[in-house]
């Protein structure tokens, strides 16, 4: 077994009164693939956005690879690179191109020369199969080729963890499978990742854990198999029960 | 139910007399308006009066025909015929123009005098170019020297050529181009107007200092990478300012001096080339101190933003005239006794800081219409604050606001004639000196029409340009 590379310790936060997490605890070892799942407004993406700091918690300690997150942590941006992000509306940054979206944060945050920066983003262009796209801008692209460019732009900053928001919430039903395949394939390359989603037959297929939250808690943690077979609270019966 | 029936047999029928009508009712109202001939004047005045109206309506009605298979048929009727009130209305437009051409021809060209060098000759009943003629130099160089004005010719010559360069740029040289107009071009510019236009004494400085920061800038090649950035900015300054003010004095200044062109003060600058400078260097510097408060007003730091706000209020609640007077009044009063700042550079910030204000405000309304998302995208990608902005919020940010920015400089423009209250005279200034000519009262007419039209030829082109901004960056679909 390896150090965590996430420990979330007691970490509560307020939005104004309202309380959004409450005493989270939670640990992920590296290589291990989480899915959060969950009721909206439950507090999953709060959770992981607090994990690159997208979000400030109020109380209690998040370490990130060694790295505690506070507000005098000064390599915020460092910690930032190391965590790739995706998001329900993908946020793609629509004034350049698709090749120039994946070698922006390559280029100028970590200096890599612009030619390497470009191979690697065609790299990564190809594992999520739009390389074909990269000349295009993000508004000419389906949303399905959008998220799957979005992946490979967090990947070309080759991050040790992965954060998913919701990837595939804001996508026709045909599309989603195209980037849970990209997803699949990142899991299987052992790509530490947490992602929150409602995709029941992506968390069997690809998860170690499965990690349910009602109400700003963690109401059940279980690994995978565990969480489907013999779910041990009633809300996450109740939950499962409409969501299968 | 229909009056007439208009069907595919009689179709040709109906659309020959429509156009008959047509034709019938804009000739009657063209001979009137250009030839004073009533041809109905045998009957009623009111009749008379709207008779082409009532007959151009019919024919319209005659030809309104939907989907009649003439391309040009079915264009005129889904643009300007689609229904009744639509045909009188372009029936009525077309009439005004019609009536409205003949005293505005005369006026213009037909009983206009340009020929003759004095107030005398302007006999005709029309404008008299003649006064825009003699006074031209004046409106276009102001009370510069006339045989110094080919100084303001050639740098104007060649500052419009330097900024076309960025048309010819090949694919390689692309990238420096936003260097090259943000910060080069600006400069070579100042020099143009600072030597050239304004000349005077030449100074080529061989002190010590000079020297020295020649030498550190050569050895500056050698530095490690990481420093250089911050050795080339400060190390050379810093020396030549430590040994040219504070060790050595202007020792060796003596042996640099030029006579250079005849000095011309800025107070005989003026017209259409002032207006030039002017608007040039407010447009240049009023953009990124807007932009700078754009961001200090959305900034975290509660110091910055107050200042920030503090500043943008007091500007926009301040009336430009004002801050023109204060400029020329107040503001040398704070200065120490020797210090002497320029008229022509006091209201050029003045204006620049009162414009930027403005600029601040459109940018931020830009700031504000970018989605959460993308901040949120990019501090994921480890982005900081500056590259954050540079790379991802400001572009889509500006390419919002272009309309507005636009907005603003067009104002700019045409706010340049106050600067008359501090004595500089341009376009619109000189006009006013000149009406006031007594051998040429009488004709501020003739010189207003002329200023409007130079104004909206340089805003004209100013929007047609942001259009083409618009366009070009438009990369959603």
């Amino acid at each position: 077994m390896s150090d965590p590379i996430i420990q979330i310790k007691d970490v509560n936060k307020w939005f104004g009164e309202f309380q959004v997490l409450k005493n989270i605890n939670l640990e992920v070892e590296k290589n291990k693939k989480i899915v959060v799942c969950g009721p909206s407004g439950s507090g999953k993406s709060t959770l992981i956005r607090c994990i690159n700091r997208l979000e400030e918690h109020q109380e209690g300690q998040i370490v990130v690879d060694g790295n505690e997150l506070s507000e005098n942590t000064k390599n915020i941006e460092q910690i930032r690179a190391e965590v790739g992000m995706v998001f329900q509306q993908f946020n793609l940054f629509p004034h350049l191109s698709i090749l120039d979206n994946c070698t922006l944060a390559p280029i100028w945050v970590k200096q890599m020369p612009k030619k390497d920066a470009e191979e690697l983003a065609m790299q990564h262009l190809e594992k999520v199969q739009i390389s074909d796209q990269a000349f295009k801008y993000p508004g000419q692209l389906s949303g399905g080729q959008q998220q799957r460019c979005a992946i490979a732009r967090a990947l070309c900053m080759e991050p040790k963890i992965m954060l998913f928001d919701e990837p595939t919430s804001a996508l026709d039903p045909e599309m989603i499978k195209e980037v849970l395949d990209a997803m699949v394939n990142l899991a299987k390359a052992g790509m530490t990742m947490i992602v929150v989603t409602h995709e029941m037959g992506f968390a069997k297929e690809v998860a170690d854990e499965v990690i349910f939250m009602d109400e700003g808690m963690i109401v059940e943690r279980a690994e995978t198999k565990e969480f489907f077979a013999n779910p041990k609270s009633d809300r996450t019966k109740l939950f499962l029960s409409q969501i299968l | 139910m229909k009056i007439v029936n208009i069907t595919k047999d009689n179709f040709n029928n109906y659309l020959y007399s429509g156009i008959l009508l047509i034709f019938i009712s804009i000739l009657d109202v063209f001979l009137n308006s250009f030839f004073s001939i009533n041809t109905t004047s045998f009957l009623p005045d009111f009749l008379s009066f709207v008779l082409p109206l009532i007959v151009g309506f019919i024919g319209l009605y005659f030809i309104r025909v939907e989907h009649s298979g003439i391309k040009n048929l079915d264009i005129i009727n889904k643009n300007i015929n689609t229904n009744n009130f639509n045909a009188v209305l372009t029936l009525l437009i077309i009439f005004v123009i019609i009536k409205s051409l003949p005293p505005f021809l005369s006026w213009f060209i037909i009983d206009a005098n340009i020929a003759g060098d004095s107030k005398e000759s302007c006999t005709g009943t029309g404008a008299c170019w003649t006064y825009i003629k003699i006074w031209l130099r004046r409106f276009i160089y102001g009370m510069y020297p006339n045989a110094e004005q080919w100084r303001i010719n050639l740098s104007f010559i060649s500052l419009t050529a330097l900024g076309l360069v960025g048309f010819f740029a090949t694919e390689k040289y692309k990238k420096y181009l936003t260097l090259y107009y943000v910060v080069i071009y600006p400069f070579i510019s100042f020099l143009f107007i600072y030597f050239f236009i304004s000349g005077g004494r030449i100074f080529f400085d061989f002190s010590y200092g000079i020297i020295a920061a020649a030498v550190s800038i050569i050895l500056g090649f050698f530095i490690p990478n990481k420093f250089k950035l911050y050795y080339f900015l400060i190390v050379p300054i810093t020396l030549y300012i430590l040994l040219k003010y504070v060790f050595f004095f202007e020792e060796y200044i003596e042996l640099g001096m030029i006579e250079g062109l005849v000095w011309v003060e800025t107070g005989a600058w003026g017209g259409l080339s002032l207006t030039f400078i002017i608007s040039f260097f407010c447009l240049i510097f009023c953009f990124p101190i807007g932009m700078a408060l754009a961001l200090g007003r959305r900034s975290d730091f509660p110091l910055i933003r107050y200042i920030c706000i503090g500043f943008i209020e007091f500007w926009r609640g301040v009336p430009l005239i004002t801050v023109l007077f204060m400029s020329s009044v107040m503001f040398p009063m704070f200065l120490p006794q020797d210090v002497y700042v320029d008229k022509l550079v006091r209201c050029i910030i003045a204006i620049s800081l009162f414009e930027a204000a403005y600029v601040a405000e459109v940018i931020r309304g830009g700031l504000q219409a970018l989605p959460r998302g993308q901040y949120d995208a990019a501090k994921s990608l480890g982005m900081g604050y500056w590259k954050m902005h540079i790379f991802v919020i400001l572009p889509q940010a500006l390419k919002l606001v272009i309309p507005g920015i636009a907005n603003t400089f067009l104002a700019l423009v045409k706010d340049t004639p106050l600067i008359f209250v501090v004595g500089l005279l341009e376009i619109v200034g000189m006009l006013n000196l000149a009406k006031t000519n007594p051998e040429w009262l009488g004709f501020a007419m003739e010189g207003y029409v002329f200023a409007a039209i130079i104004f909206w030829i340089i805003c004209y082109a100013m929007s047609k340009y942001s259009y083409n901004l618009e366009i070009k960056y438009k990369t959603e679909r």
